[in-house]
Parts: C-alpha cells; structure tokens; sequence
C-alpha cells in the first residue's frame, strides 16, 4: 500500500481521507474482504444446508470466543516471547473463526460480521471451556492444551467432511493446530515436573478446567465426526502429556447441563457476556462503521 | 498473454516477508487472462494473514498499470499452503536477507506427532553458516516463524517454520 501510493506523489497521511476511495486505506492490516471471496460456496448434494451451518457457526464460535480470551492477556504475560506466541495462536485462531463464520454466513445469509457482533449471548453457540477467565498461566496452558488437543483431532477428521469448503478450512487448521498444541504441550511439562509450587498450580488449574471437558464429546445431531472416537484420540495425547509431566487426569465431575442443555444450545456461563461486552461494544456502538 | 500477467503477478512483493514476490512464497496459485480479463488466484499462508486484503490491492494496482483493465483477485484454500512451495530463489533470498529458510515439512496425511521438547532442526545460520543454533521461541512477530540463536556468533535470527 505504502507503494502504490509514493507511486502518485501522495503522503502517506492521504489513505486517512475517503478521496481516493475503496482502493486506499489508513492502516496496513485493516480493510477486510470475505475470506471466501472467489471459494464456491455451494453446499454439496446430500448435505443438510442448515446443518452445515449451524456446525460451521460452532465451531467458529469457539475459535472467536478463545481467540478473544487469548488477546485479553497480551500485554499480561510474563516474557516477550509468550506473548508473541499468545498472539500469533489468538490470530490463528480468529482466522478459523472468520472463514467459519464466513462459511456458515453464506448458507444463511449473513456476514461475518453479523454474525460476531450482532448476534445476543444466547445465539452464540461455543463450548463453556472457552468463555472461562483464566485464573493463571497454569489455567492458560491448561485450557490450550485441552482446546488444540480437542480441535487438532476433531479438524484431523474433518479434512475428509463431505463440504469442501469445511475440509479446506479443517486442513489449513490442523498445521497451525499442531504448533499450538506443541507450545501448550510443553508449558504443561515444564510446569508439571518444574517445582513443588508450579506443579499443584499446574495440577489445580487441570482440576479447575475438567468439569468443562466432558461436554467436547457430548453427541448431537449432525456430528461431523463420531465423539466417542475423538475422545479416545484426545485422551491418548492428554495422558501421554499428564505422564511426561507427573500430573494425575483430574475426576472431577462434568458440569452439570442446564435442562439437557450447554454451551452448543446457547447455554451459557456468565463468563460470556463479558466476552461479548468487550467484542460487541465498538461494532454496536457505530453499527455502520467500516474499517 | 498469460505468461504476461503472470510475469507482472509474480513480482509483486509480499507485504511482510518484502524480500521475497508473491511467486517466490509460493502463494500465487494461478493467473489466468480470458478475453481481457485477468484473475488471480491466492492463497493464505496461514488462517488469520491479514496481508490479503494488501495483496489483493497490490495485484491489482500492478496489473491495472500494465494495461489490464478487468481485474479479479480471488482466494483458494485447497490444498493448503505449505512451506514447501517457497521456491529456491525465494529461499536464497530469505537466507540473503537474514531469515532461515524452512526444512522440508512433514507428510500432509498421516499420524500428527506430538512434540514435547522444542523440535529438533538442523538450521543453518544465515549470519555466519554454523549449523551449532538453539531454537529460542517457537514464535516470532509472525506465525510462520520462528526465534533462533547461534551458538557460535551468537547472534539471534529468524527462521521460516515448515507447515
């Protein structure tokens, strides 16, 4: 962009105007076009179209409510080279959730941005594991663990889902997925088998997650891969981890669902309303805004 | 004709890697021009590259100067990106710029191992060409890449991660 506009004698204070149009924009990084834009997004016969949609939605829900939690502690971890990592697996993520919600938006007919910002806490539909604060940095490399362990397998399936459109997105996640369950992976270790004090942090930070685990794999219409068998790939690493850093699998009892109901239905933790206050507050704020 | 576009296309340079065009990263997937319209196919390194709006512009910015009137930039997601497609040259000038270019990425399909020690890479250092080198962090300012250390000048670097 710089470029193109020394190329016409501006400045480069000229892209901060609307005079030059569609073309110029004030900041690198800013100016978004859909992220399928030129993809066939024709959904494949014998493919429920609302199905896909609402299976896209979630799983893009989940990637957009993490990635936000993720960025809450950029500027609030302990070295520089963390936070990079934060904020690089944050914007891997937020790219998951843009095609995904961009896939979904195009069997519905809603934009990306309709439906991140302008959807109530009841429409969302993510698991509970991702709208929990997390209490320590133990609880952060927990919860990744757990979410990229859990992702990693479920998009590992998901590469040969009858949408084309869904594999493609599931395929280009699994290689980012796989480093960011390393760079959990290994946090978990150190902080397992480090001191005394960094193990029962780490060991009550899994404690604190478990309850949340469960619902993961609880089944439900439409499941695009078979729960039972994704639980079985996402325990074999997990334990190979607990092993490797001398944690025990926590018991704990799953959080009970509301009326047969979770995070998939639109149920809930208070925790997300704070989310969607901080994501939702400029789009609503200036609803016709672009930037 | 195509070979045109393609040419003007393929020496657009890449917003944040700015040493190497949109050819040598590997993620220009096709150009083609029918009846005077030209559209270029991309594709995303990663999920979240927020370089694509500025590739877009870029590409069309270059191929309108060249005299093509009707452009059309649109993206591909299949098969996704890998750091296998940074041609030669593209590597020789990431090693020229300072940066360490990939090793060969793993198989596409398969088992996806788990790794729990920082993994082990033979990274050349493109200061000094020692081999001794120490992954630092397994990211950088961006996610394709990540934190070295020579051990014998001591100097830190980037390097290009394979996907």
């Amino acid at each position: 962009m710089g470029a193109s506009m020394s190329d016409e004698g501006g400045t480069p204070y000229d892209g901060l105007t609307d005079e030059h149009g569609e073309d110029h924009r004030w900041a690198f990084g800013t100016g978004f076009t859909d992220p399928l834009e030129g993809i066939d997004t024709s959904v494949p016969h014998g493919m429920e179209a609302p199905e896909l949609a609402a299976y896209c939605l979630a799983l893009g829900d989940d990637a957009l409510i993490y990635s936000h939690r993720l960025q809450q502690w950029i500027t609030r971890m302990p070295e520089l080279e963390e936070e990079t990592a934060l904020g690089n697996i944050a914007l891997d993520l937020l790219g998951q959730a843009r095609m995904l919600l961009a896939r979904a938006g195009s069997i519905d007919g809603r934009t990306e941005d309709e439906l991140a910002f302008f959807r109530a806490e009841k429409e969302f539909r993510n698991v509970r594991l991702v709208e929990r604060r997390d209490e320590d940095f133990a609880e952060l490399v927990g919860r990744l663990l757990v979410f990229s362990t859990w992702r990693l397998a479920l998009f590992d399936h998901l590469r040969d889902a009858a949408d084309p459109v869904l594999a493609a997105i599931a395929a280009k996640g699994v290689k980012e997925l796989t480093y960011h369950r390393d760079y959990a992976a290994q946090w978990v270790v150190r902080l397992g088998d480090g001191t005394e004090l960094s193990h029962e942090r780490m060991q009550g930070a899994l404690d604190r997650l478990w309850p949340l685990v469960d619902e993961l794999f609880t089944p439900r219409a439409g499941d695009l891969a078979d729960p039972a068998r994704l639980r079985g790939e996402v325990d074999v690493v997990l334990d190979t981890v607990f092993a490797t850093a001398g944690l025990d699998r926590p018991d704990g009892a799953p959080l009970a669902f509301v009326g047969g109901r979770a995070g998939r239905d639109g149920v809930h933790t208070e925790a997300l309303g704070y989310v969607l206050a901080e994501l939702q507050s400029v789009a609503r704020a200036h609803p016709d805004a672009t930037w | 004709m195509v070979s045109t576009a393609w040419d003007i296309a393929a020496t657009v340079p890449d917003p944040e890697l700015p040493m190497l065009t949109l050819a040598d990263l590997g993620i220009l997937r096709d150009v083609d021009e029918t009846g005077g319209r030209v559209t270029v196919t991309i594709t995303p390194t990663y999920s979240g590259c927020p370089a694509m709006r500025e590739i877009s512009h870029d590409l069309q910015h270059q191929l309108r100067r060249a005299g093509y009137d009707e452009v059309c930039v649109r993206t591909a997601l299949a098969p996704a990106w890998s750091s296998d497609w940074i041609t030669a040259e593209g590597r020789r000038k990431l090693a020229a710029a300072g940066v360490a270019p990939p090793n060969p990425a793993g198989p596409a399909r398969g088992p996806i191992p788990l790794t729990l020690t920082p993994r082990l890479r033979s990274v050349t250092c493109p200061h000094c060409g020692s081999a001794e080198t120490v992954e630092t962090a397994a990211f950088s300012a961006t996610a394709c890449k990540a934190l070295y250390r020579c051990t014998a000048c001591a100097e830190p670097f980037e390097y290009v991660k394979e996907i």
